[in-house]
Order: structure tokens, then sequence, then C-alpha cells
């Protein structure tokens, strides 16, 4: 059973007096299993909720906790797939994905094997021995996920993964964790700023607020896509032209929007 | 910078500043403005050079002398090297040997090479330690500045990735502040080298068998001007060639890595 916890999170970037409110009162829970997606206008601090779980960064109030232990640094339980995806250069496709297994002690044969599986997975057999420059940026971001589900994290947290694609790579890369998640089902935290991603992706969605980034409301998308069954779809296009899908969108960007025009006025 | 030169012209002006040097030098010594034996004639210089190149001074010819020379360079440099990639590599990672090491290494690293000459005598005699240390004087502050400004300056994104796979303080020195170092710890080296042979004839000077540095004191003893010019002359070709070889390694290396 793994979850996240946000529990009355408050963060200030800076001391003192020039401290500025970065998070203020998060509460949200991300239950076994279950894929959230926080979304919110760039600047609402909703990567600093992924770098709190990820141990990158440390609350000032409030507690955030990955199955009941309060997180204080990073760790392999914590899988994070960043928007750079952050490979490292000189290391090959197979060793990027290497380096978390050989950390966790794991023994010679297992890593081959699960690095196989991984690679498979994720159509990265043929370029396992290439160097990450080598490949373009859909690719490279499939070896940071692999990289990250190769240690089977008890959750996954996803910074903006496909932020830095182009809008055909997205499409594909969208539709493969669809694929994957529906697979493989994991604990997972989705920071994005695309709508459309969140709802297509997610379990729930998070709306958060302009700084200080507040929790503004959380929408349940699993009981409409079960309902209206999208999984029937394999095309992202297909469920983004569904009456429930274009609802829900709607709801969220009006929740957004509002935020906006608070701000302007 | 100003616009961009062809080839052609990178040479020509290249040669240009060349030729003008050994003009005015040439004009300086013929019309005797400057006293022959103060400054020879360009051609004297090469002459006595290539004289040199198979004949025996102070006991060895100047090939001899540069690879007794270059013996030493290398031992001191590579000792540099070793000791100072890997402690600056650390520094960029343990705060606390940072801490330490710094204001140490601040104090010490303004003293010029040439100015541990006496302790180097007194410490090793004529031995083959004292033109070590003053060569390792020279070439270790750029070995360990830059190995930990490599450190340091790593991309904040890569050490996130590597603290979140678990990765150690050893294999995250080794397997990630080195191989992101590389670059820097390169150009360090090449500053390093040169540094490192700008400092010989200074190590050579307490030298009493060989060496480009001590043939050159030796010609001073007997004021063959043309000798000591020889010997200069040497070492500014073995350094350029040490900086050229440095320069292709740190191309390919650059190259590698997708950097060009």
């Amino acid at each position: 059973m793994a979850s996240i916890r946000f529990d009355n999170v408050q963060k200030y970037f800076g001391q003192g007096p020039k401290a500025i409110r970065v998070l203020q009162d998060i509460n949200l829970e991300v239950k076994d299993k279950e894929f959230v997606a926080i979304v919110g206008p760039s600047g609402c601090g909703k990567t600093t909720c992924l770098r709190l779980v990820a141990g990158f960064e440390q609350v000032n109030e409030g507690t955030v906790s990955v199955s009941g232990k309060t997180v204080t640094e990073p760790g392999p339980d914590r899988a994070v797939v960043f928007q750079q995806f952050a490979l490292f250069p000189w290391k090959t496709v197979r060793e990027n994905i290497d380096l978390g297994l050989r950390n966790k002690n794991a023994p010679s044969a297992e890593r081959t094997e699960r690095i196989a599986r991984v690679l498979k997975l994720m159509n990265l057999e043929s370029h396992a021995d290439a160097f990450p420059h080598q490949l373009s940026g859909g690719m490279q971001q499939r070896v940071a996920i692999a990289r990250a589900y190769v240690l089977d994290p008890e959750v996954l947290l996803m910074d903006e993964p496909f932020g830095a694609l182009d809008a055909q790579t997205r499409v594909v890369m969208q539709e493969e964790l669809v694929r994957l998640s529906r697979t493989i089902p994991r604990t997972v935290l989705f920071i994005t700023h695309a709508v459309e991603e969140a709802v297509y992706l997610a379990d729930r969605v998070a709306i958060m607020t302009r700084r200080p980034g507040r929790i503004k409301e959380v929408l349940d998308i699993k009981t409409v896509r079960e309902a209206e069954n999208w999984d029937r779809f394999q095309k992202i296009e297909d469920v983004m032209d569904l009456d429930s899908f274009v609802h829900l969108r709607t709801q969220i960007w009006k929740s957004l929007r509002e935020e906006k025009d608070a701000h302007v006025v | 910078m100003d616009r961009e030169l062809s080839v052609r012209e990178q040479i020509a002006y290249g040669a240009l500043g060349l030729v003008s040097l050994i003009g005015f030098w040439s004009l300086l010594s013929v019309t005797g403005l400057v006293p022959r034996q103060f400054l020879p004639a360009p051609w004297e210089m090469m002459e006595r050079f290539i004289v040199l190149l198979s004949t025996k001074f102070a006991g060895f010819t100047l090939p001899q002398h540069l690879w007794s020379s270059f013996q030493r360079y290398a031992y001191g440099v590579l000792l540099a090297a070793l000791i100072g990639i890997p402690l600056g590599l650390m520094m960029g990672w343990f705060r606390w040997l940072d801490d330490i090491v710094t204001p140490m290494f601040d104090g010490l690293r303004f003293i010029a090479p040439i100015a541990w000459v006496p302790f180097a005598a007194l410490w090793f005699g004529t031995g083959i330690g004292g033109p070590i240390m003053i060569i390792f004087a020279g070439a270790f502050p750029p070995c360990l500045i830059n190995a930990y400004r490599g450190a340091k300056f790593v991309e904040p994104r890569l050490i996130e990735a590597a603290r979140m796979l678990g990765t150690g303080h050893f294999r995250m020195i080794t397997e990630i502040l080195l191989p992101a170092s590389v670059p820097s710890i390169v150009s360090g080296l090449r500053v390093s080298a040169g540094l490192g042979w700008q400092s010989l004839v200074g190590a050579e000077l307490i030298v009493a068998s060989a060496g480009v540095g001590f043939m050159m004191v030796q010609a001073q003893g007997v004021v063959s001007t043309t000798t000591v010019m020889a010997g200069m002359l040497a070492i500014g070709l073995v350094g350029m060639l040490i900086d050229v070889l440095l320069r292709q390694g740190e191309a390919v290396i650059r190259r590698k890595r997708g950097l060009e």
C-alpha cells in the first residue's frame, strides 16, 4: 500500500520578513495506485509540491508523508521523472537505467532481467547502448520513465514530464503513459499546466490557485471515465471528442480562469 | 568579438606577428643596439639549437636534457593531478571538507612555485624530490580548482536525479561529479601542464646533474647566451607541443560527450 499525504503543508521561500509564501494549507491524499494530477497557473507552487514529496525541499509547517513515513530526504522509493529528463549524458541508456538497481545492490542477473523487461515495455530495446544525446526528446523521456519504473518505486513523481516535447511526441507519450498506468498501476503524482493532459491521464485532478498556492478543488475524473468507458479508445483525440471529456475540461478551465481574473482585478 | 576571419587570414596575421618579432629582434642585434653577447641574433640561436641536438653541453645533448626534464615534469604534474582532482571533487561534494581546505589553499596558492626553491633544496637536497615539489606547486592549484568548480557546477537536476536513485557518496563522486566535471578538469589539466612546464627552469636551478633548466644555468655560468636561448626555444616548443596534444584530447572528450 503506497500513498502520499500532504497535511496542512505551509512552505515559504526565503526567511524572515522577506519570506514569500508559496504553499498555503495544502491537504491532499493520493491513495494507493491512484493517479492524481495537479494543475495550476505557472508559479503557483505545483512543482514545489512534488519536490516536497521527492525530498528535494522541506516543508516549513505540516507534514508530507509517503506510506505513513514522513519525508526527510530523497530516496528510490519515490522515483522522479523530470521535465528536462535529467539523464546522465556520459551513461548509455542501459547504464542510466541500471544506476538505481546497482544502488539497491540488486544481483547482476536480476538487474539484467529487470532492465530487459523495462526496455521492452518502453520500446527502447534497440537503443539500449545509445547515449542520451543520440536520442530524440521523446526517446530520452522514455528512458527517464524506464529509469523510474525499473525501481518498482512506491510512488512515481512526474514533473511536467512532457512539457519539453513537441506536440506530436507529446500525444504519443500521453497515450503510452495511459497504457502503462492501466497495465502496471502505480501511485502517481503528476504535475502539469496542460488541462487536457490532466483530464486524460488522471483519476483525480487537483486545481491550484495562484501564489500562495492552495488547493482550490479536486475533481473526480475516474468515475466519469469508467462510466463513459473512455478506455475503449486508443487515441487521445477520440477521448477528447467525448462530451464527458469536454465537460470536465471546461469545468477546469473555468476554475483556472476565475483565478486569472481574480488576479487581474 | 569582431567579424570572423578566414583560415588564410588567420594564418597571415599569425605569421605577421611572428615575422615582426623576429624582425625587431634581428634589427636590435644586427645594428648593435644591444651587444651581440647579450642578445644573439635569431639565426645564431637556431644554429646553436641545431648543434645542441647532437652535441653535449653540460654532460648531455639537448634531447637528453629535455628527456630528464620531462620525466621530472611528468612526475610533478601527475602527482598534482592525482591529489588535486580527487580532493577538488570531494571538496565540491562534502561541505565540511570545503570549509577545512579552502582557507588553507587560498593562503598558499598565491605563493609562486619558485618561492619554494629554498625549501625544496633544504628538504630534498639535489634529489629528484625538489624539482618535483616545485612543479607540483605550479601544477596543483588549477587541478584542484577546476575539479572543485566542475563538481560545484554540475547541473542540479543531475544531482537530484542521482539522489532520488539512492546514489551514495562514493558513487556520487566517481560516477556523477567526476564525469560531469571532465571538461572542466581537462581544461584545468591544460593550465596545470602549462604552469608545471613553466616552473621547470626554476625547479632545475637546484638540480645538479641534467635538465634543460640545468643546462641553461650552466650556460649562464660560461656566458653562452646562445645556449640559454636554445634552451628557451626548446622549452617553448615542448610547451606548445604539450598544449596542442591536450587540446586535441579535450576536443575528443567534448565530441564524445555531444558538447560539440
